[in-house]
């Protein structure tokens, strides 16, 4: 068996692993390492003999990596005598995941993984880790950071939570909807690094979107019953949809008046549609409102003929459930294509004044559109000049230069 | 990341071993469907109807001659699909092993080629 084998095994049975470990021992920092002791084992040894059941053998691996640690530990003393008469530490290894618990477990794993006591960086670097099966290395690609950077982030993560004393349990009732809040930003964070890279030299890196979208089903399949869950899979289904059209044969990003939209992927809108009609099933939220807006653009044949009307309306409902100044940039940009570029204007010269969103390359894009739909040139170009000089995405950075260069 | 098609190819052998213990069957696949959708890499899933039932068109000639009943000769017919969302092709291989089917049938394993890999439709 190849690295790429362990890694497929891994990729599949790392959540499952970790949290059926964090159950048995309390301890999620000593589980995540056991586990990844687990694998560093596997990729010397399967490619010398491959083991009969891959899955079982990493999960008795990381059980006994895990036992080791807690005999080094004379600290927990007390957990360990309890372990050493455990009659289940030496049967079965199947039996380490309890199929009435594991579902529980891995949502509880997905929760502490998206702890608040923890930085948003390690939130995001621990659920890859440990719920996405990712290596450091991957994640260190997928987030542009230095290998070293995200081993800090993860170790710094997994001692903040023992410090907090963080309870490996399904958040009470009373914290959940707000903790499940935090779970789904975190998906959306990683979705959105995937679909507009904040720096770089590439607009799109669907692979990093993908983990996210991944990780968006399992938490669906696994909470059916929260219409957000289904809303922010929807959202990206149906933004990554558009993928294949946002990018040109080099790279260069093609705006979604000018995208061909027979390449849009027509499954992944089905799946989004679908997605969100799980949202819709009482009133949407953030994520959901957002998903319809897509579900919007997804259905409509063109720009022209897109239903402005009814985006102006859903932003407007993003606004009352989840103000924010960048739901406004974009309820304006609806405006001026429902109703013209000059209401559309006031809106975005009231974010200004507020200085609502300040240092964004968003803001001066949109306001150099729609003063250039308005003929006002020079203000437009210098409008223009000034996003590219804010937009850290090279791709954007030099559509941005091309448009201001036009309005010479 | 890719999807890929694990297709289902049935033997007589495993088809009578299939028939034989279907409700077992059936169980172990909803659990197994149930695992992939878990896992966030189930697309979608279907299982064909015998094929007895089918009918071929065949371009041999020229128009189209339709005949009732299976196609050609072959032992290893197309049962049914699992399309899956997944990192690697390791990964859908190692979803294959995992499928709970009847002995003597095989899957193929096959990667869905993207829309910028084919011709377009209206080029």
């Amino acid at each position: 068996m190849s690295t790429a084998d362990v890694e497929a095994v891994w990729r599949i049975e790392s959540a499952r692993i970790v949290a059926a470990l964090t159950r048995f021992t309390g301890d999620f920092g000593l589980a995540e390492d056991a586990a990844q002791e687990a694998v560093a084992e596997a990729l010397v040894s399967w490619p010398l003999a491959a083991p009969a059941n891959p899955a079982g053998w990493l999960m008795a691996t990381a059980r006994r990596r895990a036992i080791d640690a807690i005999r080094r530990r004379t600290a927990l003393q007390d957990r360990y005598a309890l372990l050493a008469t455990d009659p289940v530490v030496d049967s079965a290894v199947e039996d380490a995941v309890d199929p009435d618990r594991i579902d529980d477990d891995v949502l509880a794993l997905m929760f502490v993984s998206c702890h608040p006591v923890l930085s948003p960086e390690a939130r995001v670097a621990l659920t890859l880790r440990v719920v996405g099966g990712l290596s450091t290395q991957e994640i260190a690609r997928a987030f542009l950071v230095p290998v070293p950077t995200v081993q800090a982030r993860i170790t710094r993560g997994k001692k903040t939570i023992a410090a907090a004393g963080v309870p490996f349990e399904l958040p009470p009732a009373g914290e959940r909807r707000e903790r499940l809040g935090g779970v789904l930003s975190v998906l959306y964070v990683i979705f959105t690094e995937g679909s507009t890279a904040t720096s770089g030299d590439r607009l799109l890196r669907p692979d990093v979107a993908y983990e996210a979208i991944r990780l968006a089903r399992t938490l669906a399949a696994l909470l059916p019953d929260e219409p957000e869950v289904h809303g922010l899979l929807a959202l990206c289904e149906l933004t990554a949809a558009r993928f294949p059209a946002r990018t040109g044969p080099d790279g260069s990003p093609v705006l979604l008046e000018d995208q061909d939209r027979r390449r849009w992927d027509f499954s992944a809108i089905r799946r989004g549609l679908a997605a969100l009609g799980k949202a819709s099933a009482r009133g949407l939220g953030p994520y959901g409102l957002q998903a319809a807006i897509a579900a919007v653009h997804a259905s409509a044949p063109s720009v022209e003929a897109t239903d402005w009307d009814r985006i102006v309306v859903l932003y407007e409902a993003l606004g009352r459930v989840a103000p924010a100044p960048v739901v406004e940039l974009n309820r304006a940009v609806a405006v001026a294509m429902a109703s013209g570029p000059g209401q559309a204007l006031a809106i975005v010269d009231e974010l200004i004044a507020l200085d609502r969103l300040p240092g964004s390359h968003l803001v001066p894009t949109v306001r150099g559109e729609l003063l250039a739909r308005l003929g006002r040139r020079p203000e437009a170009r210098a409008e223009l000049e000034l996003a590219a000089r804010l937009c850290a995405n090279q791709r954007e950075r030099s559509v941005l230069l091309r448009k201001a260069a036009a309005l010479r | 990341m890719s999807k890929y098609m694990l297709i289902m190819r049935g033997t007589d052998e495993s088809n009578a071993a299939m028939m034989a213990d279907i409700d077992h069957l059936m169980a172990t696949t909803r659990e197994f469907i149930e695992e992939m959708l878990k896992a966030g890499v189930l697309l979608a899933a279907e299982g064909l109807d015998e094929p007895r039932q089918g009918v071929v068109v065949d371009f041999s000639g020229e128009a189209p001659v339709v005949t009732d009943g299976p196609y050609g000769e072959t032992k290893e017919l197309f049962g049914g699909y699992f399309l899956l969302d997944v990192a690697s092709k390791q990964e859908a291989v190692e979803w294959a092993k995992r499928v709970p089917a009847a002995r003597g049938s095989k899957i193929e394993v096959r990667r869905v080629a993207g829309s910028d890999e084919v011709p377009q439709v209206d080029q």
